[in-house]
């Protein structure tokens, strides 16, 4: 397969607003349930290890009308609230068992009650990570926390949650997660090979279909990709941030890049590679998980960070590592975590003499024309310094 | 403010405006007197704590408050703004960065030293972890943090519990004892919780009276006096102890003569309508919105935003007994950090408890913990109660986004509606 | 007689409802809104009286027998009291322009401008017959409209040729009409319109008994029209110069003005130039529930007035050209900032101006949708109110999408629903007395 079958594979499981690919595996085998979250981080092995499919729910994206989702909300919150209501309301998400809210936000945290009243019933439940990174503290929280998330996940699925289950399934998270940060390695060696675009559809794609199918598909992938030519460009190099909640549009991902940007870093889907590390597969698993979301997890803005001096770093170090020439800081319309971050942010990488520029968007912004110009002109001062 | 006519004052308002400026006096003089600064948030606020290390509470959100009502926050937001800071986010936070950006002067015009602490207790907001994050980057001055679980299944767990005193005792006590070279002394924190308590006694009987018909006290706008001192530098103080047995006096008073609440414009007459608000209030045209209300007879008899600090008169108390676990709880209960369907359940009973007319919710651009699903508990709350909810907008401290006639079209659309109603109802019966 | 009158001040325009005692409507007057509420209310007050007469005058006719000769009489009639009107603001024009030439940029040039002034008012007196005249299209019936696209271009030519600064006459113009504007027509004014209105329209000759017909005009004009009650609405209402309990908020007026045009009605969606209303009202008219647009403007009815602007085309000419779309573009933002932006930007990329239109129709009425989904949803019968409430593209866009999400309704809507709050107000008037 050459990466644009699978590319073609991944666009249309993007372009399906009823999420057929997850519907189908549902019904294929009695006992089979789904999952549902939403940004930025669930431990996914949980829900494998009940026998369900973990399903990334990421807003309605620029095709969706949304009618009902927004009569629940004021013209000052994001969108990506309204349109997941509106999958909801409009049935998309009728399959769902259950639903998990993980700490983003306060918008998303209150969508957890809102889904509770509108839905009373799938099981909701919001999923509070800690913010004390000490094992002691944060740590014994923490296994708490995924403790009572294992029963409630046992309850919902009615599917026994077994230590060689979750075993299992942190074997093959542990390669998912392996096999993305090695492709997100690639292309920041190789941008022209590996397109952001594609990069970014194959993250997509692996919200929504099983975890071992994904796996062969990413390896499928780099297989293809290293094997075919693609004309290398005199683009820019930048890391992308602050786009780990609601996505920008398919066109804003291909606009930056024919502005003539490489990206070489972004934190899109963040949710697969948001562990740094393997979770290790002796001992008490649950511990284990707690212990590598604690030391071993990216830096994004929905994690308080302990010591001033830390503050940026990670994205300072993935700049270096991906080498990177420039940042772009973009953000959804209205969104707390990453615009409130944004300054503190920018500083560190001003004060390490890293130019950035900054913009919003909102997943169904439709003008591409600003977003083109900026970042044009972004790529070209870049190579104007250097 | 200097342009409007002085306000009719109660004793119980010059006494704590006395109270204020003595707390705004220390802090200034830290640096003459040696006391060490704590800055913290209303909700979560472990005054005892503070007070136990001898050092003094300076609530960020109180001091733009304070800005607003002066009408000095505008000019602080763009000057935030003009630093990088968005206009889509809270403008408490910006009003304390422009502040800081314009020397940081305090309301009795001398300098704000820098604090020696910042605790954040994260309890029921998203922007406060952001908010010290970016005053931490400025002070370069030990933080501390306390991690407040939200009840997102309507309940606190042991679990959470735990947790937060575990941070308490091994994380914010020995930092406390760091900076202010005290010895954390447990029997003082649960004298001071004695006197907490004692003053949530009567704060609740205050909030409570507004069951009366005519109703002695506004529950919003007169509530944010009322909650001041138990909501910010003052809880656990004898000095609040006795703020309330003045307020008390005072409403007992307007109780026995059939008396209304005191508005700015002197004691309110007709009160035609009874309303429940849902949302913190406007501060750059406090008097303006406060009036939209009075000057058509609706008074408010429960509001949310006076739980904020704590939802007291829903049982809880700081209990001397269990200190760590008490002030845990106290975190855990604040009105924001309880899941949605719990809020609904709040309005509800204030509904129905206080014979109200409607839900008004006042939805604030800056507070998504507030306002994200507003829209859907007003449903609910209607569909529960059969009372019509109304919905307006306007900012905290951000004077571009009060708009005067936008909001006085729907309270009136809404307060004739009720009168409508109500005749209809008649006339049909 | 007694009468009850509503005033809806509008943010563009103000309207009024004239009913009588038995709850009949006799006479509805709009006008530009301007900066003086007093006058607006007071002016279109006055039209609704006009209106009245007329009504009154066609009653008295009707009851002789000869209906159809007297509705061609009413027509003519009617056609030529907008004629006195006009010549008679026309002359008051004149003589304010004139009062306008002075001052340091006019010094030594006085004569020049007078005479280039007495050339366009000879000019548009004449054309007036024919702006008039039976069978003539006007762009708009306010004086402000008619005289000064007409003005301008008579003046223009006037200028050229006498080699005048055309600015100058500009000016003077800018002056006069703000202060003819805020003039008040008296009754005895308006009775001596009608009578000459009649005079010219009897001198060309008619089947009708001419004795008749004046003496039914001398009684119609002696009936005294008594302001018994007065309910002013509308986003200006504050400014009125009424005691509060004259004033009704609009949410109240448009639901009873809905429930009147349409008893059935249960549901009103109301979108204004500034804001988008969706109302609930129960079987009398009284309102249940409500929501109107949040802070945000986004997809009212001034949203159309940028896109007309950007595009270079009339307000009525959008939903026509909408009606064209062989597609509907997919608009994501009715964010009235942003509209020219984006509407440039997919004009670049080749979509086609009808097919955007058409998208833009149907975002605004999503929007509404939203609005109206907020206020607890759509319930049979639905009435459809305000200016946006005359395009064809609109209303076709509404009809598909509450058929889509509430299935099929009854959808009302009156080609006079702009004076629905104005309706709600008479009614409130009658109410208060009766």
């Amino acid at each position: 397969m050459g990466t644009q079958e699978i590319v073609a594979k991944c666009q249309a499981i993007f372009d399906d607003l009823n999420f057929t690919v997850a519907r189908e595996w549902k019904a294929a085998k009695p006992g089979r349930k789904v999952i549902g979250f939403m940004p930025v981080y669930v431990p996914m092995e949980l829900i494998h290890a009940a026998n369900a499919l973990p399903l990334g729910i990421m807003g309605g994206g620029d095709s969706m009308e949304v009618i009902h989702g927004d009569a629940y909300y004021q013209s000052y919150i994001c969108r990506i609230p309204r349109s997941t209501i509106e999958l909801g309301v409009t049935g998309r998400l009728d399959f769902v068992d259950m639903m998990l809210f993980p700490f983003v936000c306060d918008v998303i945290r209150n969508l957890s009650g809102i889904w509770k009243m509108m839905f009373p019933n799938v099981v909701s439940r919001f999923f509070d990570t800690p913010q004390n990174f000490d094992e002691k503290i944060g740590g014994t929280y923490y296994e708490h926390e995924l403790l009572e998330l294992k029963e409630a996940i046992e309850q919902a699925t009615g599917n026994k949650i077994t230590d060689e289950s979750i075993r299992n399934s942190i074997k093959l998270y542990n390669e998912n997660r392996k096999l993305i940060w090695s492709l997100y390695d690639l292309r920041a060696k190789e941008p022209w090979k590996f397109p952001t675009w594609e990069l970014y559809l194959l993250m997509r794609a692996g919200l929504q279909l099983p975890v071992d199918e994904h796996n062969q598909m990413l390896k499928d992938y780099i297989a293809a990709a290293h094997a075919e030519d693609k004309p290398r460009r005199d683009n820019s190099r930048i890391v992308l941030n602050g786009s780990f909640c609601e996505q920008p549009p398919l066109n804003l991902i291909k606009s930056i890049e024919m502005a003539g940007c490489y990206v070489v870093d972004d934190d899109y889907v963040l949710i697969n590679r948001f562990l740094t590390e393997d979770v290790p597969l002796e001992g008490d698993l649950l511990k284990n998980l707690s212990t590598t979301y604690l030391k071993h997890s990216v830096e994004t803005s929905c994690k308080y960070v302990p010591k001033e001096e830390d503050k940026g770093k990670y994205l300072l170090n993935r700049i270096s590592q991906c080498q990177a020439e420039g940042v772009i800081f973009a953000a959804p319309s209205f969104c707390d975590p990453a615009l409130l971050d944004r300054p503190m942010l920018s500083h560190r990488v001003s004060e390490n003499n890293i130019p950035s520029i900054s913009f919003k968007y909102a997943e169904n912004s439709g003008q591409m024309q600003p977003i083109r110009e900026q970042a044009g002109t972004f790529a070209d001062s870049i190579k104007l310094w250097s | 403010m200097s342009a409007e006519k002085e306000a009719v004052k109660d004793e119980s308002m010059l006494l704590q405006k006395a109270m204020i400026s003595r707390n705004y006096d220390a802090i200034t003089s830290k640096h003459e007197t040696g006391r060490k600064v704590v800055s913290t948030f209303v909700p979560g606020n472990l005054n005892e704590l503070v007070m136990c290390f001898d050092m003094l509470n300076n609530l960020p959100e109180i001091n733009a408050i304070q800005a607003g009502m002066r009408k000095l926050s505008g000019g602080y937001i763009m000057e935030a703004e003009k630093g990088g800071h968005s206009e889509d986010v809270c403008t408490y936070v910006k009003a304390d960065i422009g502040q800081m950006a314009r020397g940081n002067i305090a309301p009795n015009g001398k300098p704000f030293p820098d604090p020696d602490i910042l605790l954040l207790s994260y309890t029921g907001c998203y922007t406060f972890m952001k908010w010290f994050e970016l005053l931490r980057e400025q002070y370069k001055c030990p933080t501390v943090m306390v991690h407040v679980p939200y009840q997102g299944d309507g309940h606190t767990t042991q679990n959470m519990r735990d947790y937060i005193v575990k941070q308490l005792k091994e994380e914010v006590i020995p930092t406390f004892e760091r900076i202010s070279g005290k010895k954390f002394d447990i029997d003082l924190l649960r004298e001071l919780m004695t006197r907490s308590a004692k003053a949530e006694d009567d704060l609740v009987w205050v909030i409570e009276t507004a069951k009366h018909k005519p109703s002695p006290i506004d529950a919003y706008f007169g509530a944010v006096y009322y909650v001041g001192p138990i909501f910010s530098a003052f809880r656990g103080t004898q000095e609040a102890v006795d703020y309330y047995k003045v307020l008390k006096k005072e409403i007992q008073y307007r109780i026995d003569n059939k008396m209304g609440p005191i508005t700015p414009e002197g004691e309110m007459k007709e009160q035609k309508y009874r309303i429940v608000v849902e949302g913190p209030p406007n501060w750059t045209n406090y008097r303006e919105f406060w009036k939209m209300f009075y000057d058509e007879g609706a008074v408010v008899v429960a509001s949310s935003y006076s739980k904020v600090g704590g939802t007291y008169d829903m049982g809880f108390r700081h209990d001397p007994k269990n200190p760590l676990e008490s002030l845990a709880d106290y975190c855990l209960g604040c009105y924001t950090n309880r899941n949605l369907p719990t809020r609904v359940d709040i309005l509800e009973k204030y509904i129905n408890d206080y014979e109200a007319d409607g839900l008004l919710t006042n939805s604030i651009k800056s507070c998504n913990s507030f306002s994200a699903g507003q829209l859907m508990m007003m449903r609910e709350v209607e569909k529960r109660t059969g009372k019509p909810g109304a919905f307006i907008e306007t900012d905290l401290v951000d004077p571009r986004y009060f708009s005067a006639a936008n909001v006085k079209n729907r309270l009136e659309s809404y307060f004739q509606m009720i009168e409508q109603k109500r005749r209809g109802v008649k006339s049909a019966a | 007689m007694r009468c009850f009158i509503g005033i809806d001040l509008g943010s563009t325009t103000t309207k009024s409802v004239l009913m009588d005692e038995n709850m009949k409507v006799l006479g509805r007057g709009i006008t530009g809104s301007r900066s003086n509420y007093d006058i607006a209310a007071a002016v279109t007050k006055q039209e609704a009286k006009i209106g009245t007469r007329f009504t009154l005058f066609r009653d008295r006719l009707a009851s002789n027998g000869k209906a159809q000769d007297a509705e061609h009489l009413i027509g003519d009639l009617e056609r030529t009291f907008r004629l006195e009107q006009f010549l008679y603001m026309l002359s008051e024009l004149e003589s304010t322009c004139d009062g306008f030439v002075s001052g340091p940029r006019v010094v030594g040039k006085e004569s020049i401008i007078r005479e280039a002034l007495d050339t366009v008012f000879k000019n548009l007196r004449a054309e007036a017959i024919g702006i008039y005249g039976p069978n003539a299209a006007r762009k708009s019936d306010f004086f402000r409209d008619i005289a000064g696209s007409r003005y301008m271009a008579l003046a223009e030519d006037v200028a050229k040729k006498a080699d005048l600064n055309f600015d100058l006459l500009v000016n003077i113009y800018d002056k006069s009409i703000n202060e003819i504007e805020n003039r008040m027509s008296s009754d005895d004014d308006v009775s001596k319109w009608f009578v000459k209105a009649l005079d010219r329209v009897l001198a060309d000759g008619s089947t009708l008994n001419k004795e008749n017909i004046t003496s039914a005009m001398n009684d119609t004009l002696s009936i005294p029209l008594d302001e018994t009650y007065v309910v002013g609405t509308g986003y200006g209402r504050v400014r009125l110069p009424f005691p509060k309990e004259h004033i009704r908020s609009e949410i109240l007026c448009h639901g009873l003005g809905a429930h009147m045009m349409f008893p059935g009605t249960r549901t009103v969606l109301d979108i204004g130039g500034q804001d988008t209303k969706g109302i609930q009202v129960d079987e009398n008219g009284i309102v249940e529930n409500f929501q109107m647009n949040d802070r945000c403007a986004a997809g009212c009815g001034r949203y159309l007035g940028y896109i007309a602007n950007e595009m270079n085309m009339g307000l009525h000419e959008l939903g026509p050209m909408a009606m064209k779309a062989n597609k509907v573009s997919r608009i994501n933002s009715t964010c009235t900032v942003f509209a020219g932006a984006e509407l440039r930007d997919r004009l670049s990329l080749g979509e086609k101006r009808e097919d955007i239109l058409a998208g833009l129709h149907r975002a605004i009425i999503l929007r509404a949708m939203s609005i109206l989904s907020r206020a607890g949803g759509i319930r049979d019968e639905f009435t459809f109110t305000g200016g946006v409430a005359k395009n064809e593209a609109a209303v076709r866009e509404l009809n598909k999408l509450v058929e889509e999400n509430y299935g099929k309704l009854k959808i009302n809507i009156d080609p006079d629903s702009i004076y629905t709050g104005a309706l709600g107000g008479a009614t409130f008037a009658h109410r208060a007395c009766n």
